[in-house]
């Protein structure tokens, strides 16, 4: 009961005027860092965070999670406006936002992705105001074995999906995975795979150089050949009319995403090893999985978009969980959250809820405010976001351009990254004609970085005996239904080649 | 609404120090552009918190005319930074928050072609002890318990640390050769993953800093069994020292703000003076008693000597664990 009253209270704080403002203004300025390809919230967070030892503490958290959110919300606007995935979370989102867009339904997916978002986020808050001790244990129980298991789960959630060229999805997984153990080696603090010595390479490979590249510069490609100048912009429509119509589809169409997504994402968000990202791909595979018509993904259904959007706003707010229960950030935003409650006097860890549980209760009403204040923001920018892609193609395409190589430059400030961005853009392009799917690839390189020390740990942990994964009671009902899923498409292929030789 | 002025007020000279330079502090020099603060580590340990503390310090008293943006480059053991440091095209803009790894990458990876007596003494901010820590649940109290505890799983038990040649790992090392321990050692890439595993027992041992492991102890969660400081410190007094122990041994982790080989004197001067009075202020003093970090104030000469002796010593350490 004392939680709820604390709980209210942090609601009632967040609503006085000068904190709302506060949100209405984090929220927009988060939207529109967040909408920017290569910046998120990381970099709104980070650029804010000094603003804020201007205002009391309490106002300061209350517009740090409004930027929050307003990024996570933001991602989405250009992973379908124009293919560039706005930050690193919003990646999955291009995978059906962007055909949506195509098809001059981008109000459709915009609206999708922005109810998914208050779902995944609302889903959480909840999860996280009845649960948050007792998550923070389950979050504990999971070492290297169990982080290992749940990286294989989201392979085979990958693999396991029929429909693609099984094969190919495999070599795009391969290469990804050659990509992401470019750099050093945590285990020896060896360098390996330095590409022809360049230092650059030392840092290993970026996920969101790869994604602009591939998403950004590959997309742009695309399309110009696909049109071949000859220049087909979907005239979009908006209206409020419309607007409401598309709600109602994005409801009919999307929940079932945005279930998955809100729940498997939170879960994925509050494991400290894992992030919004793994659990916004994740979520898209699993919901692919299980959909009725999986091949229908991938070529603009709501449902696709609705599972990544609901997802990363459910982790990032499931992120918050190990950094105020155990002192470890979940992400690169909230370690930088982390940074400054130290400079506001309150050591995050396991006491905060006992010792400052005022102030961690008005965290999290914020939370619920700012969910609120984004989602309607949000919606009133969306004809405006669309009105963008009413620009000629042949301006939006340098257009694209540009942004992807500010992107890709903002996030490590290093020209280096800008070559690869090219490169990489050039090189999926070409695996695009010859029908290699690229979505493996870019989830081999998210989770590469921790399924290879995660096994690596693991096998240390054990001399070199593979049974700890099958012999601890979370990771072992994981790595089977990984097996499983990754095996079903061979048994398919089995039976259906037998059918063929009785018939 | 009392609060509505201060906030007002503060919003609007937030947005003023963003955009205008401020007046020029007593020096010629001052920075020209966004000062690149580049930390040794990844988000999340103990340097990077300590960057993020000394950032927010100097935003929040406006100590410089250009922000301070800081960047995780803890790739390759801090391999990352130190050739960021020393192929920096702005000397003068280019700073770098430190750990030992400063000492032991050079030496561990000699390809690189780092020589840290090129770099930059700026301010040494303190240095940070290292304490041996267990679970509770381990029912282990004593250093003596622990010893024997290692002795007879006979090379499975397990400690955690942050890689093979990284402080814990040259603590641990030393810890087991005077003590004849078998140690089955798990690298992470954190000390905060670290310390995350040994609160889910993943692991039966750390050697963590105090930051790391703070929240845990005083949870109740985590158990100091020996620190490794020349002296009892302060905040655990209970804690026996390694030296106590009969070995005359002590470790701490660097951590100073240093400069980029070839920074001009006068803008090294520029950042002794900002960061010399974030030292003084009291939100410093205040966190190297709540993180337990012991001063060591250091001007120029002295820190140049210091490095020379610590890389003499790492270098001994070392050569007796790799060899």
């Amino acid at each position: 009961m004392e939680t709820l009253s604390f709980l209210a209270d942090g609601v009632l704080l967040s609503l006085q005027p000068i904190n709302l403002m506060l949100i209405i203004i984090g929220v927009t300025v988060g939207l529109f860092i967040g909408a920017m390809p290569g910046l998120g919230s990381v970099n709104g967070v980070a650029i804010l965070l000094p603003i804020t030892f201007l205002v009391p503490p309490g106002s300061a958290i209350i517009f740090l999670a409004a930027i929050y959110y307003g990024a996570m919300y933001g991602g989405a606007i250009s992973s379908v406006t124009l293919g560039i995935p706005g930050a690193s979370t919003a990646v999955a989102t291009t995978f059906d936002g962007r055909p949506l867009a195509m098809q001059g339904r981008a109000s459709l997916a915009l609206v999708t992705a922005a109810i998914a978002s208050f779902v995944g986020g609302t889903v959480a808050n909840v999860f996280f105001t009845l649960f948050a001790p007792l998550l923070a244990t389950v979050a504990l129980s999971f070492g290297p074995p169990e982080i290992f298991a749940l990286m294989l789960l989201a392979f085979a959630t990958f693999v396991g999906l029929g429909g693609d060229d099984i094969p190919k999805t495999i070599f795009s997984i391969c290469f990804g995975l050659v990509l992401a153990t470019v750099g050093f080696d945590t285990i020896s603090g060896e360098p390996r795979l330095v590409l022809f010595d360049i230092d650059g390479f030392l840092r290993g490979i970026g996920f969101i150089v790869l994604a602009i590249g591939v998403y950004g510069i590959g997309e742009m490609l695309w399309t110009i050949e696909q049109t071949r100048g000859e220049i087909t912009t979907t005239n979009p429509k908006m209206s409020v009319k419309g607007m409401v119509a598309d709600t109602k589809e994005a409801t009919r169409r999307g929940w079932k995403g945005t279930m998955i997504g809100s729940f498997l994402g939170f879960f994925v968000g509050v494991l400290p090893a894992a992030g919004a990202t793994p659990g916004s791909l994740m979520s898209y595979g699993v919901a692919k999985m299980i959909a009725k018509n999986p091949k229908e993904y991938g070529t603009g259904t709501p449902d696709g978009v609705a599972a990544p959007e609901a997802a990363n706003n459910s982790a990032s707010t499931g992120a918050m969980l190990p950094m105020l229960t155990l002192g470890i950030p979940g992400s690169p935003t909230t370690a930088i959250l982390l940074g400054g409650m130290v400079i506001w006097g309150l050591t995050p860890g396991p006491r905060l809820f006992v010792d400052e549980s005022e102030f961690v209760w008005g965290l999290i009403g914020s939370f619920y405010v700012s969910n609120v204040a984004a989602v309607l923001i949000n919606l009133a920018f969306i004809p405006l976001f669309v009105w963008m892609l009413r620009m000629p193609f042949t301006i939006l395409a340098p257009l694209i351009f540009v942004l992807s190589i500010i992107g890709g430059f903002a996030a490590a400030r290093s020209m280096h990254d800008i070559w690869l961005i090219v490169i990489f853009g050039i090189g999926a392009f070409f695996m695009r004609k010859f029908d290699y799917p690229l979505a493996p690839a870019v989830l081999a390189i998210v989770l590469g970085p921790i399924a290879e020390p995660t096994l690596r740990q693991s096998l240390l942990l054990s001399s070199g005996d593979p049974s700890i994964f099958f012999t601890r009671p979370i990771a072992a009902p994981i790595m089977v239904i990984a097996i499983i899923l990754i095996l079903l498409p061979g048994l398919k292929l089995l039976r259906g080649k037998r059918k063929e030789v009785k018939a | 609404m009392k609060l509505t002025k201060r906030v007002f007020l503060g919003l609007a000279a937030g947005s003023v120090f963003a955009t205008l330079p401020v007046a020029a502090m007593a020096d010629d020099w001052e920075p020209k552009r966004p000062i690149d603060f580049t930390i040794m580590a990844g988000p999340g340990g103990g340097a990077d918190q300590i960057a993020r503390f000394v950032q927010s310090v100097v935003e929040a008293n406006d100590m410089t005319t250009r922000p301070l943006v800081p960047t995780n480059r803890g790739g390759g053991s801090g391999a990352e930074s130190l050739l960021h440091l020393k192929d920096a095209r702005d000397a003068d803009h280019t700073l770098m928050v430190t750990l030992n790894s400063f000492y032991t990458t050079p030496i561990r990876q000699e390809a690189l072609g780092v020589d840290i007596e090129t770099f930059t003494p700026i301010t040494m901010m303190g240095v940070d002890p290292f304490v041996l820590w267990v679970h509770k649940d381990s029912g282990i109290t004593t250093f003596e318990q622990y010893v024997e505890k290692v002795k007879e799983m006979n090379g499975e038990f397990v400690m955690g640390g942050t890689g093979s040649g990284q402080e814990d790992s040259i603590v641990i090392a030393y810890m087991s050769g005077a003590f004849d321990l078998d140690i089955k050692y798990i690298p992470y890439d954190g000390g905060g993953a670290v310390a995350k595993d040994l609160a889910g027992k993943q692991i039966m041992a750390t050697v963590n800093n105090p930051a790391e492991a703070k929240g845990f102890y005083e949870a109740g969660e985590f158990v100091p069994l020996l620190a490794f400081s020349d002296e009892r410190m302060e905040a655990y007094p209970d804690v026996p020292t390694m030296k106590e122990k009969g070995h005359d041994f002590s470790y701490y982790n660097q951590r100073a703000i240093v400069g980029a080989p070839g920074m001009s004197d006068e803008a090294a001067a520029y950042y002794r003076e900002v960061f010399g009075k974030v030292y003084d202020g009291e939100e410093w003093q205040n966190y190297l008693v709540s993180e337990s970090l012991s001063p060591l104030p250091m001007d120029e000469a002295e820190t140049r000597a210091y490095w020379a002796t610590q890389v003499a010593n790492h270098r001994q350490l070392l050569s007796e664990i790799d060899g």
